[in-house]
């Protein structure tokens, strides 16, 4: 591998592209070239980044100016990249792409959760979705992955294990979101007098993300999947009611989830008997790579109800973190390169 | 070498040190259960007496 490999951000103003530019900036085999954002050509990214002040010197640039590099980051919004993907193949031959846009493998599913027909059906199958934690042989040495829904990560981070042992019946998935989810672009309902303080039901059916969750689990089980906008700026928690096929007890829960989870450098299992931070809690998370997952056992329920919970930071383990993960497996580096921050507590 | 016992709550496997001794109290790594050291062999451990928890809830 030559080192260090250049790296591009495309769309870099946006929340997601800000995350990407301070994990890439630490990385030790990677050098961001250029970030871009039509809004902010020639400003410094600091000013709109202002965590990067001192960190570098990079100014936005336009789109129009892109160099060739090794590897090419889209953090546009969504439906911006998946029209253009000759001119950014270009440009790269490792893409990522953050958005929603090559999520999906099938176009017909595609069209369905988002209301319109995919602009390059044909490029769906190119695109690995970004979850180490479930795509790891595909994403090491590919040169296309798509990100990940923040949402849907968590779910499936939580759901994985139970639904590759065909235990799961029927889930009851209810998640819980910081506002940062929404971007960096202001609205109505991002208005400080209308979501400060919220607990507000943002989509109680019908996420988008809910379709991730199907395709990497399959629908061996029903799931109900319900978006409730809390007053956290960062943060994803996921409280999972599922109902078994089997009895568990609490043991077979760990040994199941350590089966899973024993060697993955960013999960953590959570379910501790004492102390306050019993079970996963997003802020623990807040800017790390870390999901965390815990679960308990209804004991009233003839040990057929089991809540798992997981928790992350939306904007690293749910997009940029992850990108930067798959990044690692792309071009065959160590897997948690750049991605060492613990998170901070108290916050 | 050390001694090494099962959590009887998590089932996780937990290092004894060398000078363990009975009665002695030590805490689960992976469910931070507090565990008391049985004398045997080989050695076990079961829960710590524990106080409740007042959550104000």
């Amino acid at each position: 591998m030559p080192e260090p490999l250049s790296a591009a951000i495309v769309g870099g103003s946006g929340y997601v592209g800000g995350e990407l530019l301070r994990l890439l900036l630490a990385h030790p085999h990677v050098t961001v070239l250029q970030i871009t954002s039509e809004s902010q050509t020639g400003r410094p990214v600091h000013t709109v980044h202002p965590n990067l002040r001192s960190v570098t010197d990079l100014k936005f640039s336009q789109e129009g100016s892109l160099d060739a590099v090794d590897i090419l980051f889209l953090a546009l919004p969504h439906g911006s990249a998946a029209g253009r993907m000759d001119h950014f193949d270009g440009l790269a031959q490792r893409i990522i792409d953050c958005s929603a846009d090559f999520r999906l493998r099938d176009a017909g599913v595609y069209a369905q959760w988002y209301g319109h027909a995919h602009p390059d059906p044909d490029r769906l199958p190119r695109f690995v979705y970004g979850l180490p934690e479930r795509h790891r042989s595909e994403l090491t040495g590919a040169t296309h992955a798509s990100g990940v829904g923040c949402n849907a990560s968590a779910t499936i981070l939580a759901l994985g294990p139970l639904a590759d042992e065909g235990l799961l019946e029927r889930v009851v998935a209810d998640i819980k979101v910081g506002s940062s989810e929404a971007g960096s672009r202001p609205s109505e309902s991002s208005h400080h007098p209308e979501r400060s303080g919220v607990i507000r039901s943002f989509m109680p059916t019908g996420h988008r993300h809910q379709a991730e969750v199907v395709q990497t689990l399959g629908t061996g089980f029903d799931l109900s999947f319900s978006v409730t906008s809390v007053g956290l700026v960062r943060g994803v928690l996921v409280t999972a009611h599922c109902f078994l096929r089997a009895a568990v007890t609490e043991k077979d829960l760990w040994a199941l989830y350590r089966n899973h989870y024993g060697s993955e450098p960013f999960i953590r299992l959570v379910n501790q008997r004492r102390g306050i931070h019993r079970y996963p809690e997003p802020r623990l998370t807040t800017g790390s790579n870390f999901c965390d997952v815990g679960f308990v056992v209804d004991q009233g329920s003839r040990h057929r109800r089991v809540v798992v919970l997981a928790a992350l930071d939306n904007l690293v383990k749910g997009a940029a973190g992850s990108a930067v993960q798959s990044m690692n497996l792309m071009i065959g580096c160590d897997e948690v390169a750049g991605l060492g921050f613990p998170g901070l507590h108290p916050l | 070498m050390s001694a090494e016992a099962e959590c009887p709550e998590c089932a996780a496997v937990i290092e004894l040190d060398d000078d363990v001794v009975e009665g002695e109290i030590v805490t689960c790594t992976e469910c931070g259960m507090e565990l008391e050291v049985v004398p045997g062999n080989p050695w076990s451990l079961t829960p710590a007496p524990e106080e409740e928890e007042d959550w104000g809830e």
